[in-house]
């Protein structure tokens, strides 16, 4: 269990004052402009080095995201701080905001000035009124105390940050499409290559970071990379905020170790299982989007990013959404579906087309108002999806339909035979 | 230079191409939808998806760039699955209306279904249904069909310029639309009707007419103004159905206007089927023979200088020279083919023609319009000119102002700003010494004012003076609107005072007998004196003062030359027989010329030809635009007076006499007049 001085997100639940003069109570803006003097490759050799990997879904190692941005460009570049939380499940970046806005801000100015960028822009999303409200007076605190702007920290690096609301599409939150909106045009997802880093915001290079990976780099630059990377396992270093969410006892967010097994976070830190772990079904552990996981994985997988892949879904926001008996596991998938369909923007045609027809089958699975062929279907429709969109949407969809016809094919085949049976009861 | 594997095959390419043009470069087809070689890549129909080694996915070959060492499957099995995938979810959500969808037969979406797709369908579920959008008078909408490509949309913004087509919604509910459900307002609208690869888009007067493969299909060139468009004229039985674009690079690459395109119909209404006399002040239907006998009775004795002729916008090469030879031969050199008054000079070719071609405005970095609204006058000229500007040219204009689709810099309406050019006492004179390509282009708004010799002097003047007449460079341009215009200046068919003093001898009385070769843009109560003959395709203004109709071949009834405003000549063909008694427009001269004793020397198409290219050598040169050489024309500069210009094309739907006719162009008039209030329904009761 994570000690308390290795905390990060010393005021994740809001008990202190979000302010500056808090924020430098707890630690920020401390030496940010020693930090600064040492260099831009310093820093990107400690992030590399701390091994923090992205904590908006992807996990790509932050520090050597950082390093493709170019050296010496020739005109602007800009860091893009992806705020627009929407994955259902997932509430950690608006604690960060409303809690703790200064930690995002210094990470901002240190991971701009290593990479180089004239500013920075956070897309926050439409809903989260409040923590705009509250970051936009953040911003205000910290240009008022020469923080950042011109000269920032007197550290004779100028950079700003401006705040942009995005109108509330989950596909905003897609780097590309992110991109595209800031724009000021309609949140549709860009064809990769270029990348970002080539060619991004108004066609200047830009890095899009998670709020989570950009506030924790503060902390891993003060206090060194070795002392991040000594928490987890290889590979999966550090701490990691984990959002509970469900059928346990007191849902929450809690800043843990990665690695950390998935039963003691949630017996820790949550209450347990709602019922007793004997009363899980299931839990899909990194937000909607991941394959879920029945009980007999959930009782030692580890929760980061390697050892999920390994029971093929994966750590993605890391927001654990807890099932316990009484669910109906098909009718959580098939509402799950609608979203996707929902939030799908359309541009490409195996998103566009596909989210639609596995909703409608899995509506009609809910029922059982199908045939046992259609389950194979259904699997095979969520694997043309796969892989073949421009963006990671299309995946996001099918996954947790393939998860749950892994995991629970006979509950689907069971409702199928059900409604068989009564249909011949009645018909008798 | 990236070199690729490909099914194997190793394939060198570009640097900058993509995996699919290295794909097609050794000859292997990649289905597509979205992709089109004009067109920006959206990358979003997903049919394109090919295997490359060491991607975990398969990647999208239209937008992938080609790089070195890459190793890409084509025909896997992964391939297949992906195609037959992205397949069955484009047709999940399409209608299976293909026996009432007028793209039956010449659509993607039914071509690449039989050759990639599954076979049958799997889907269970209700499909989808999308409300009709309106968007004008010429573009028929099922959205239901649509795919989503967005081609139309690309089309819209980065060829015509004109960003009013766009998506709406999300997800399934993405629709296509013009948001506001107006017409498209531009010129060139009807070419997302060929962009559309399935039926969403397709050509309102067209609707439910012809299928495809009834039609026979003929290559010919279009004559609705001086760009001469490629065109390909489908015809069934002997009526026209429709005009498509046909590829050439160096015109219209594969555009056409919707004036080409719709003006098609008009070749139906008010046409010339038989020959008229006028009796007692009244037209009388008469046959051939009588025709002739009158024309035969008042010419006998009449001297050849009280007899004059005009030629129209229209007329082939073939007809002109049949015309000059006729009247040559009745004692009369008084054949005018500048219509409009235009005063330029058929002494030099380089002074009569678009010499930096229409495939130079890409070379071009710096372009003065005076006098000219390419956009009505030229509309492909306009899109060349709007694709040159996103490259880079700088456009500035002496003229009215006006939405070209494209940034232009506005001089001001005044001749005089010219002449400050030449002294270099305007800024504008910089912009054109500093440029290494600069270009002029002077239109017809110009020459037709009352110092319009004086103008092309001007113009001529500030090309010498501004370098615009380099060794491999001439950027001094006409721009013609008439089809007929050039090819007319190469026959030297001018006479002083022009049109003008026609007109006015003719109201004197002192030219007594007048030919109309089609001419219909003349002031005709002007003529009332003189014994008129009219020889066209159309009843238009010039039959209302005719003594004589002669009823002739329309330009697809006819095979004929035609010299566009580059100077490059092109030929059109036959596609269908004239209607009626009429004929093509110089066998009806060779006839008269029999009954008239001065019988002209050629018997058919083959002779008048050679006699032709024996007068114009450079007739025999087809399909090239032809470099003239620049020598002396135009008046003395300094008579070039102050003030602003008449355009020449008020309204771009109603310019020649088959547009005229044309119900459809009548409507897009109307149209753009503010007049479309009568919509049709939507949605189901459409």
């Amino acid at each position: 269990m994570l000690k308390d001085k290795d905390r990060i997100f010393t005021n994740l639940y809001g008990l202190h004052d979000w302010g500056l003069k808090g924020a430098e109570a707890r630690g920020d803006w401390d030496g940010t402009k020693d930090i600064l003097a040492k260099g831009d490759d310093w820093i990107i050799a400690e992030m590399k080095e701390s091994g923090l990997r992205g904590r908006g879904g992807a996990g790509f190692p932050t520090g050597l995201k950082w390093s493709f941005m170019p050296k010496e460009p020739d005109g602007p570049t800009y860091l893009v701080v992806n705020a627009d939380e929407g994955e259902p499940g997932t509430c950690k970046d608006r604690e960060i905001m409303r809690h703790d806005p200064h930690k995002l801000l210094e990470g901002s100015l240190l991971a701009g000035f290593a990479m180089h960028a004239s500013a920075a822009y956070i897309y926050i999303r439409g809903e989260f009124w409040e923590e705009a409200d509250i970051l936009d007076a953040a911003i205000v605190e910290a240009y008022d105390a020469g923080l950042i702007g011109k000269n920032a920290c007197g550290s004779g690096y100028d950079f700003d940050i401006y705040l942009h609301r995005g109108a509330g599409a989950y596909i905003c939150g897609e780097e590309t499409a992110l991109i595209e909106s800031l724009e000021g045009k309609k949140g549709q997802p860009r064809l990769k290559p270029p990348f970002p880093a080539m060619v991004g915001v108004w066609g200047r290079p830009t890095t899009v970071n998670n709020v989570e990976s950009i506030a924790v780099a503060p902390t891993i630059l003060r206090r060194g990379a070795g002392w991040f990377a000594g928490l987890g396992r290889p590979n999966n270093t550090g701490t990691k905020l984990f959002c509970i969410s469900g059928h346990v006892e007191r849902p929450c967010n809690v800043e843990e170790e990665m690695g950390i097994p998935l039963k003691e976070l949630i017996e820790k830190h949550a209450g347990g299982v709602r019922g007793g772990w004997d009363n899980l079904l299931a839990i899909i552990p990194g937000g909607s989007s991941v394959p879920m996981l029945p009980r007999s994985i959930c009782d030692d997988v580890l929760m980061d990013f390697d050892s999920l892949k390994e029971v093929r879904s994966g750590l993605g926001t890391a927001a654990v959404i807890v099932m316990d008996k009484s669910t109906d596991i098909v009718r959580a998938i098939a509402r799950l579906a609608q979203f996707y369909k929902h939030e799908s923007c359309g541009q490409c045609t195996p998103c566009r087309e596909g989210t639609g027809w596995m909703w409608r089958v899995m509506e009609r699975l809910v029922t059982g108002e199908a045939d046992k062929s259609e389950i194979d279907l259904l699997l095979e429709v969520s694997k043309q999806i796969e892989g073949h969109t421009i963006c990671a949407l299309g995946d996001a969809a099918a996954w947790p339909i393939q998860g749950l016809i892994r995991h629970f094919r006979p509950e689907i085949e069971r409702r199928i035979d059900e409604r068989q049976d009564n249909a011949v009861a009645a018909a008798e | 230079m990236p070199t690729l594997t490909i099914n194997g095959k190793e394939v060198t390419v570009e640097p900058g191409s993509t995996v699919m043009q290295a794909c097609e470069a050794v000859g292997i087809e990649i289905p597509r939808f979205c992709y089109h070689e004009r067109l920006s890549i959206a990358g979003n129909c997903r049919m394109c998806l090919v295997e490359m080694e060491k991607s975990p996915k398969p990647i999208a070959s239209c937008a992938m760039p080609a790089g070195d060492g890459m190793v890409i499957h084509t025909e896997s099995e992964e391939v297949k699955r992906a195609r037959e995938g992205v397949m069955e979810f484009l047709l999940i959500n399409h209608p299976l209306d293909c026996p009432i969808c007028d793209q039956g037969g010449e659509c993607d979406l039914q071509d690449q279904a039989t050759a990639y797709g599954r076979g049958l369908s799997r889907y269970q579920e209700n499909k989808r249904a999308v409300r009709e959008k309106y968007m004008g008078p010429l573009i028929k909408t099922v959205m239901t069909r649509c795919i989503h490509c967005t081609r139309c949309v690309r089309f819209a913004e980065e060829i015509a310029g004109v960003p009013t087509l766009g998506a709406v919604g999300r997800g399934e509910g993405l629709e296509i639309t013009t948001y506001l459900e107006k017409a498209l307002q531009s010129e060139l609208s009807g070419n997302i009707i060929d962009l559309c690869p399935v039926g969403a888009l397709t050509s309102k007067p067209y609707a439910f007419t012809a299928r495809s493969w009834e039609l026979k299909k003929t290559e010919s060139v279009d004559v609705m103004d001086a760009v001469g468009s490629a065109i390909r004229i489908d015809a069934r039985g002997n009526e026209v159905m429709r005009v498509l674009p046909r590829l050439n690079e160096e015109v219209n690459e594969e555009w056409i206007s919707d004036k080409t395109r719709f003006a098609c119909d008009g070749l139906k209404y008010k046409r010339l089927d038989r020959p008229w006399v006028r009796r007692e002040g009244k037209l009388v239907e008469a046959g051939w023979d009588e025709a002739f006998e009158s024309i035969a009775a008042v010419l006998k004795d009449l001297p050849g200088e009280a007899l004059a002729a005009i030629v129209g916008d229209l007329a082939d090469m073939e007809a002109m020279l049949a015309l000059k030879d006729l009247l040559g031969a009745l004692g009369s050199a008084r054949i005018e083919c500048r219509q409009d008054g235009a005063a330029l000079d058929a002494g030099c070719r380089a002074g009569y023609i678009f010499n930096s071609t229409i495939a130079g405005i890409e070379e071009a970095d710096y372009c003065l319009l005076v006098g000219t609204n390419p956009r009505h006058e030229a509309t492909i000229i306009n899109a060349r000119l709007r694709k040159a500007t996103l490259a880079g040219l700088k456009v500035a204009r002496i003229g009215p102002p006006d939405d070209l689709t494209y940034r232009v810099e506005d001089l001001g309406d005044d001749a005089g700003l010219l002449k400050q050019i030449l002294d270099g006492t305007h800024p504008a004179a910089e912009a054109l010494q500093r440029a290494e390509k600069p270009m002029l282009i002077l239109g017809q708004g110009a020459l037709t004012r009352a110092d319009g010799a004086a103008m092309l002097g001007l113009a001529r003047a500030v090309a010498d003076k501004y370098g615009l007449i380099t060794g491999d460079w001439n950027g001094f341009n006409i721009l013609h609107t008439a089809a007929s215009r050039v090819g007319g200046l190469d026959l030297g068919l001018t006479t002083e005072g022009g049109v003008e003093a026609i007109l006015s001898d003719a109201a004197k009385g002192k030219t007594r007998a007048v030919f109309l070769l089609g001419a219909d843009e003349v002031d005709m109560s002007r003529l009332k004196k003189a014994f008129v003959v009219y020889m066209g395709s159309h009843g238009d203004a010039g039959v209302s003062e005719a003594d004589i109709i002669l009823p002739a071949a329309a330009y697809t009834e006819k095979p004929g030359t035609y010299v566009n405003t580059e100077g490059r000549v092109q030929r059109a063909q036959k596609a269908i027989f004239p209607p009626g008694d009429a004929r093509e427009d110089w066998t009806i001269l060779r006839a008269l010329s029999d009954k008239l004793g001065v019988t002209l020397p050629y018997d058919d198409l083959a002779a008048l030809r050679a006699k032709l290219a024996e007068l114009l050598p450079h007739l025999e040169e087809t399909d090239t635009a032809p470099q003239a050489a620049w020598g002396a024309f135009g008046g003395d500069s300094k008579g070039a007076k102050k003030g602003g210009f008449a355009l020449p094309v008020e309204d771009f739907y109603q310019t020649n006499p088959v547009a005229r006719a044309s119900r459809t162009m009548a409507q897009c008039s109307a149209m753009m007049r503010g007049e479309d209030e009568d919509r049709e329904g939507t949605g189901t009761d459409g």
